[in-house]
């Protein structure tokens, strides 16, 4: 369990600094218009940042494999709603059904 | 090393409350079961909060796909420095939490205390940054809905921006009041977690000081730390959605 | 029986158990119960709350009854009609179903059933009756001020925007009362991860608490979402937003995804219960180890994983796109089939089974029959060619009431004659008990059954008045609720009744093979007088034991 682990504190700070150069990062992507990419790049830093949050801050690193679970299912949970209502949203024009004399 | 948080000092042995540091509550056997059991208590209470917020995304989500123009807009009169500090000092205060925890851990009483503090004036710091935004917002007419004396009024002072939104989203200044609604209740939710957040802080800190929390049992702290931990990472994904969408149209 | 469990050095008789120390006599006066951490005083807290919501619920269902007995509205305006169904709806389905198995039969049995003394948490348990009560108070204010005429569905924008009467106290309420089962689920999940005795492994455990892990997870997953969607809609309606009001650029539509996201899993909140219930009432009264446990508890977990897959199939007519339709149509056919795996297995068990029935057993085989009634007519309503020419129709009122009461009620009633020796140490009557069962199934059949036919002939729900030729059927419906209704309130008396002078049950009336009838009725405070260790799986009967009626029948009454 992690009261027997104690994380150096040189770890915590690494982490730190790498989620303010991914903040700096995220904010610096975002002012090139890139399109599509402007939201995979922002989603996937900020994805990045809250795995580091996860792993090191929350000890998941040192945690048992129940509490990992429980964090991966919420998450998948959270990305099921966000894709099963969207799929009614961007398939809305996608399939037009033929009207009776036309 | 500070003295030995067993006693305080005055010599008393100091208890926790319903369950000292050497017994488990009466329902358990072991510390090992209490403190495994408190854990997934509190990832569980973490999942729930997953969805909570969920919800929000996924409404910010459907209104971003269906009006991205006025989403643009709206996004780029947010103050992105202002909320690109707030995200520093959030994970700043991350940072410290995470401190104040492994202070216990080592038997660092001292250390516990100053890192809680620490990260109480970082979420406070954060609060109140969060208070000038909403007011700027407020002098801006974008607050939404009907509640105040001043309606919301959405207009883009570039008027070469404003007609090329107009032609794109005829209505776009009525999906901006949608942004704006999310945009409130979405930092509005957040920002009361932090309030409860740096609530249970203070009683943390308040036990602290009186030396409940040792490396045999720092447990409160840690829950606690998971707890705000979550917050930072629900800020970490508002940050880009809401401030940083129309971030390349001023660019 | 090879549990090994430490007996008192006293032989347990009927009188003794009683007078030996319980959880009912360690302590007396009601700040012992106010205050109380023991799950199973608060499982008894918690019964008297959600008879009280359901007496309140049953109410308002007589005054629907009633309206309907003539085609014209004559009893009441139409705006008072729109209220009586809908605080009818809310309360029966928050205040009710969702947490009555949970909360009393579930605080009560999963310590008892896994061997432990308590759940993990007990003052999150103690909490969770007070908030539920809280929330119950916003919701009874909102009554006493006229109540709410959205349906019990709030949908946007009638709700947010046009509707005058008391939503945002009645939405605060629901959204307090969530926070209360989520505690409990929380509670559950972690008792029975952490605190399982010695040699209980996971697919040594009942039944009944395999469908409680179940139930808890889509509590755990679903209730925020509506918790959140609620907050959204007082948002709206207190500050004029426009996030649900086409007028304003947003999507009712939405409302519909988002609400239902968290209350379609929560009819499985409501049947899984009663279904882990029935598994355990059908394995000991057939006195059979229950077919295919594995099967069957893999299922429970199945249900609630698809049960979270299928919400669009209450948005078929509302807008959603038609591709999104046919998948939450075959998602929904998809989840029928763990169900009825379930169905089948019961009806396994009780082949070649010595079958017994007593009181609970009524039930558990009415739950099968109505439950599988309930069951196919979801799986028609869930065929997108059906579904548009019958809903908002009796049909889908009829359909629902058949896995919502025919299934969850059903199931509640056979688990508290089932257990109530277990609570109280006491017997009810045992032909009046039997007379209710039969008056509850008659009743319900001839409620429920004409609603079919009256959807399928193209009666609306929600309407106060309906055209003369569908009042033959409204009469039998309302006939029906009244048996129904005697059949509901007789347990209450004989219940109340045995409380104080029903005959003593001893330790096991139904000489069950199962953890929790291995300590004295009602139990000690501590439930256990040593930790059990569990060396076999539940409903471990024996050709001899099942043979030995005796202990069944003398007991009983």
């Amino acid at each position: 369990m992690s009261e027997h682990v104690v994380t150096p504190v040189k770890t915590y700070v690494f982490v730190f600094v790498a989620l303010l150069v991914g903040t700096l990062l995220t904010v610096l992507v975002s002012e090139v218009d890139l399109g599509w990419a402007n939201n995979i790049a922002a989603m996937s830093i900020a994805i990045v940042k809250a795995l580091l949050v996860l792993y090191f801050f929350m000890e998941l690193r040192h945690s048992t494999r129940m509490s990992a679970l429980t964090a991966i299912a919420g998450f998948f949970w959270l990305v099921l709603m966000l894709v099963m209502i969207m799929m009614d949203y961007w398939s809305r024009h996608a399939i037009v059904l033929p009207v009776p004399g036309k | 090393m500070a003295s030995s948080p067993l006693v305080d000092r005055h010599g008393h042995d100091v208890h926790g409350g319903h369950a000292s540091r050497r017994h488990p509550a009466h329902q358990f056997d072991t510390m090992e079961q209490q403190k495994e059991s408190s854990t997934l208590g509190m990832w569980l209470f973490l999942v729930t909060e997953i969805m909570f917020f969920g919800g929000l995304f996924t409404a910010y989500l459907v209104y971003r796909t269906l009006y991205p123009a006025a989403f643009a807009a709206a996004s780029s009169t947010l103050n992105v420095p202002l909320g690109a500090l707030n995200t520093a000092v959030l994970i700043c205060s991350s940072l410290t939490m995470a401190l104040a925890i492994r202070s216990a851990q080592v038997n660092w009483r001292k250390g516990a205390m100053i890192f809680l503090v620490l990260t109480m004036a970082l979420g406070s710091t954060f609060l109140v940054v969060k208070a000038f935004e909403y007011h700027d917002k407020f002098v801006e007419h974008h607050v939404p809905g009907h509640i105040l004396n001043t309606p919301f009024h959405f207009v883009l002072e570039d008027a070469r921006e404003a007609s090329a939104i107009a032609k794109l989203d005829p209505d776009y200044q009525r999906h901006a009041e949608i942004f704006f609604s999310l945009y409130f209740i979405m930092t509005g939710v957040h920002a009361t977690h932090m309030i409860i957040g740096l609530g249970i802080l203070a009683v943390l800190l308040f036990y602290t000081r009186r030396g409940k929390y040792d490396s045999e049992y720092y447990n409160p702290l840690e829950m606690t730390g998971l707890y705000w931990h979550f917050v930072d990472i629900v800020w970490i994904f508002l940050f880009p959605l809401l401030y940083l969408l129309g971030a390349h149209l001023h660019g | 029986m090879d549990t090994t469990v430490a007996r008192s050095p006293i032989l347990p008789t009927p009188e003794t158990s009683f007078e030996r120390p319980n959880y009912l006599n360690a302590e007396y006066g009601w700040k012992s119960w106010l205050f109380t951490l023991d799950h199973k005083r608060i499982a008894l807290l918690y019964l008297l709350s959600v008879t009280v919501f359901f007496g309140l619920g049953g109410i308002f269902a007589g005054l629907i009854r009633l309206e309907l007995l003539t085609p014209e509205g004559d009893l009441m305006g139409p705006d008072t009609y729109n209220r009586v169904f809908t605080m009818h709806g809310i309360i029966m389905v928050f205040f009710f179903l969702i947490p009555a198995i949970p909360a009393v039969l579930g605080n009560f049995l999963v310590p008892l059933m896994i061997g432990a003394k308590d759940l993990a948490m007990p003052r999150l348990n103690l909490a969770s009756w007070y908030v539920y009560n809280l929330g119950g108070i916003f919701t009874l204010w909102a009554i006493v001020n006229g109540g709410v005429d959205t349906g019990w569905t709030f949908y946007t924008p009638f709700s947010t925007t046009y509707s005058n009467t008391y939503v945002v106290p009645t939405a605060l309420g629901i959204f307090i009362t969530g926070f209360s089962t989520i505690f409990t689920a929380l509670n559950f999940i972690v008792t029975i991860h952490r605190m399982r005795a010695p040699g209980l492994n996971w697919f040594r455990l009942p039944l009944f608490i395999w469908s409680t892990y179940a139930t808890s997870l889509i509590i755990m997953l679903g209730t925020p979402v509506i918790a959140i969607t609620i907050l959204l809609v007082a948002a709206e309606r207190v500050l004029g937003l426009g996030i649900f009001n086409p007028k304003l650029g947003g999507d009712p539509v939405l409302f519909e995804h988002m609400f239902w996201f968290y209350s379609h899993p929560a009819v499985y909140i409501m049947i899984l219960p009663a279904m882990g219930v029935v598994s355990e009432l059908i394995g000991h009264f057939a006195r059979k180890k229950v077919f295919g446990y594995r099967v069957v508890a893999f299922a429970s977990v199945a249900i609630a994983v698809l049960g979270f897959l299928v919400w669009g199939h209450h948005l078929f007519v509302a807008g959603e796109s038609i591709y999104s339709a046919t998948v939450f149509s075959v998602l929904s056919m998809l989840v029928a089939v763990p169900s009825a795996v379930k169905v089948f297995n019961w009806t396994a068990t009780l082949y070649e089974g010595s079958i017994s029935f007593q009181t609970p057993m009524l039930y558990a085989l009415g739950f099968i029959g109505l439950f599988t009634i309930g069951g196919l007519t979801g799986v028609m309503v869930a065929t997108l060619g059906i579904d548009p020419h019958v809903h908002d129709t009796y049909f889908i009122v009829a359909h629902f009431h058949y896995v919502m009461v025919g299934g969850t009620i059903m199931g509640y009633l056979g688990g508290i004659h089932y257990w109530w020796p277990k609570m109280t140490g006491r017997l009810y009557p045992g032909f009046l008990s039997k007379l209710s069962a039969l008056l509850v199934f008659v009743g319900f059949n001839l409620t429920f059954f004409p609603q079919f036919i009256l959807g399928y002939m193209g009666m609306p729900r929600r309407y106060w008045s309906y055209p003369p030729e569908f009042q033959v059927l409204n009469v039998l419906s309302t006939a029906g609720a009244s048996v129904l209704a005697v059949g509901y309130t007789l347990p209450l008396c004989y219940f109340a009744w045995s409380f104080k002078y029903g005959k003593k049950s001893g330790d096991n009336p139904w000489g069950a093979n199962s953890l929790e009838w291995d300590t004295p009725s009602p139990p000690p405070t501590e439930n256990f007088y040593t930790t059990p260790v569990v060396t076999h799986g539940p409903y471990e009967y024996t050709r001899e034991g099942v043979h030995n009626r005796t202990t069944q029948e003398a007991n009983f009454g």
